[in-house]
């Protein structure tokens, strides 16, 4: 497969369009669990019961999808069908979840064409409707979940009480169901040791900050995930509204530190920008460790105006496609880490060499 | 110290262990604890957001050395969950619920686990199409009681025979949904 089709594949049609505040806020997505009732949760539930879930929310999406055109273009697929890489793929475009690729019995999920919409099915509840956007958009993403959650409750009867609000198998979800998050880059605050203050703060107000893999996962490439954690007792509105008040001010706050960086040590930043660039251009080995701290570093650069010949998607792209779900479904063989870190340096440099040739 | 299993990390868990009154000490990093988490109480499942919701809800310690059923004579509720079979000591471990009926059947820890989780007890957010009308029904049956025991206090027997109807088919319509 040549690079310029894979790409074409790698990337996902969302990703390809810039969001509102895409210069430091790369995507927003919404998630919200539902349960049916009438059957247990997956994790207690038998073989013919999982695989009832799954044909019931299957019979109900195709009734409901000549209503809305996102459900027309999508497609169920089971997870049993799927090979360990292929899963993979899915889990690192973030369209489901490691748990569903890993461990779920009948798992499955009904991905939309452009990739912005994905409904896990039997993963720890039996619906996880997730909606991602490019950039700062958490009340788009929202209006689009809570509209494919109103079709489906027209065929299906969602677990639901006057107290406690949609019922969900962990208690960390349980009333609204719903989990808001953005992704934001913050290279600026992390250069000038800001975020140890900021980070806790942020927790204190009821929000947890994440590595971009989520649960336990470390801030590569100075990517944090900002999520609610608080389900249960807020509206809808009320969660999403307080999350976007925290970014706000963290693109606030990651602006200035921005600013006084190029405006106190300019010689230094670019050095730290061109040094990366010139590492991803002509490095031979790279893990994805380094290789996510140097793109954070050119990504600077770019939304900074140093470097104006590679373009800020290129960056987004490589992000996706250096880890190793992707890595191996490009070589198209299996790879143990070493031949990951070539390969890695390979496509990089192919990446950046193809930018060159389309100025 | 390093640890004496692998010879690599420091040792960083230290513990005894009883076995017939001989009493051995251990020294492990924790990788290789993790390793040997099999044969050890505590160190076999990582520690996760789970682990911590039994500290939250005060739940009985778990011991895993215990033979099960001391367990349960000690337990005062001996639960499960009629719908999906899930026991007090399993949602205890897990902090999961198995099912929706999971909800009723644990109730009396309902309130303190949500509001330790959430800081709230009360759902208020969206409510399904479905369950709105569910609510209302229920809402305009309270009021039909009301007025229909009003109706009887009054003797006006004609009225209250309609809405002693009105109940009855509010009733069938609620069973029905």
């Amino acid at each position: 497969m040549s690079l310029e089709n894979f790409i074409q594949r790698a990337t996902s049609e969302w990703m390809k369009v810039k969001g509102p505040q895409s210069d430091i806020v790369f995507s927003s997505r919404v998630r919200i669990a539902r349960n049916l009732t009438e059957l247990p949760f997956p994790m207690m539930a038998g073989t013919s019961q999982g695989e009832k879930v799954v044909k019931t929310i299957e019979k109900a999406w195709k009734k409901i999808k000549k209503h809305q055109p996102i459900l027309q273009s999508a497609e169920l697929i089971r997870m049993e069908n799927l090979t360990d890489l292929e899963k993979r793929v899915l889990v690192e475009k973030h369209l489901i979840s490691p748990s569903l690729a890993e461990d779920s019995r009948h798992g499955a999920a009904i991905i939309s064409h452009d990739e912005s919409l994905s409904i896990m099915i039997n993963e720890e509840d039996h619906l996880r409707i997730q909606v991602l956007y490019p950039g700062l958009q958490l009340e788009k993403a929202w209006e689009l979940a809570s509209s494919i959650d109103n079709l489906l409750e027209k065929e299906l009867s969602f677990a639901f009480d006057d107290q406690v609000g949609y019922m969900t198998n962990c208690p960390t979800n349980v009333g609204t169901g719903i989990r808001a998050s953005v992704m934001v880059h913050l290279p600026a605050l992390a250069m000038t040791q800001q975020l140890n203050r900021l980070i806790p703060a942020i927790m204190q107000v009821g929000l947890a900050v994440r590595g971009i893999y989520g649960e336990g996962s470390e801030a590569l490439g100075q990517l944090y995930q900002v999520s609610n954690q608080v389900t249960l007792g807020q509206s809808e509105e009320e969660i999403i509204e307080n999350l976007i008040g925290v970014v706000l001010q963290m693109i606030e706050h990651e602006q200035s530190a921005r600013t006084r960086l190029t405006s106190i040590s300019i010689i230094q930043l670019e050095d730290r920008v061109y040094r990366s660039l010139g590492i991803l251009a002509y490095s031979r080995i790279m893990d994805s460790k380094e290789a996510m701290k140097r793109l954070s570093d050119v990504r600077l650069g770019i939304d900074l105006g140093m470097i104006q010949d590679v373009g800020s998607n290129v960056m987004n792209e490589l992000m996706v496609m250096i880890q190793p779900g992707f890595l191996q479904q490009y070589a198209g063989e299996r790879l143990n880490p070493e031949e990951r870190d070539i390969q890695r340096a390979d496509l990089i440099r192919e990446r950046l060499r193809m930018e060159k040739q389309t100025d | 110290m390093l640890c004496p299993e692998c010879g690599k990390r420091p040792a960083t868990i230290h513990y005894k262990k009883v076995v017939n009154g001989q009493k051995t000490e251990y020294h492990l990093c924790e990788l290789c604890a993790q390793e040997k988490g099999e044969q050890m109480p505590g160190f076999d499942h990582g520690f996760s957001f789970h682990h911590l919701l039994s500290g939250l809800l005060n739940f009985e310690p778990i011991t895993q050395m215990g033979n099960p059923q001391d367990d349960a004579s000690h337990s005062p509720q001996v639960l499960r969950c009629p719908s999906c079979g899930l026991t007090y000591n399993q949602f205890s471990k897990i902090g999961r619920f198995g099912c929706s009926d999971c909800y009723s059947t644990f109730q009396q820890w309902l309130d303190p686990l949500m509001r330790k989780v959430h800081g709230n007890t009360k759902h208020n957010g969206k409510v399904p199409e479905r369950a709105r009308g569910k609510i209302r029904m229920r809402h305009d049956l309270e009021k039909l009681k009301e007025q229909l025991h009003r109706k009887i206090h009054e003797e006006a027997f004609e009225e209250a025979a309609q809405i002693r109807d009105q109940i009855r088919a509010l009733q069938r319509q609620l069973e029905t949904e």
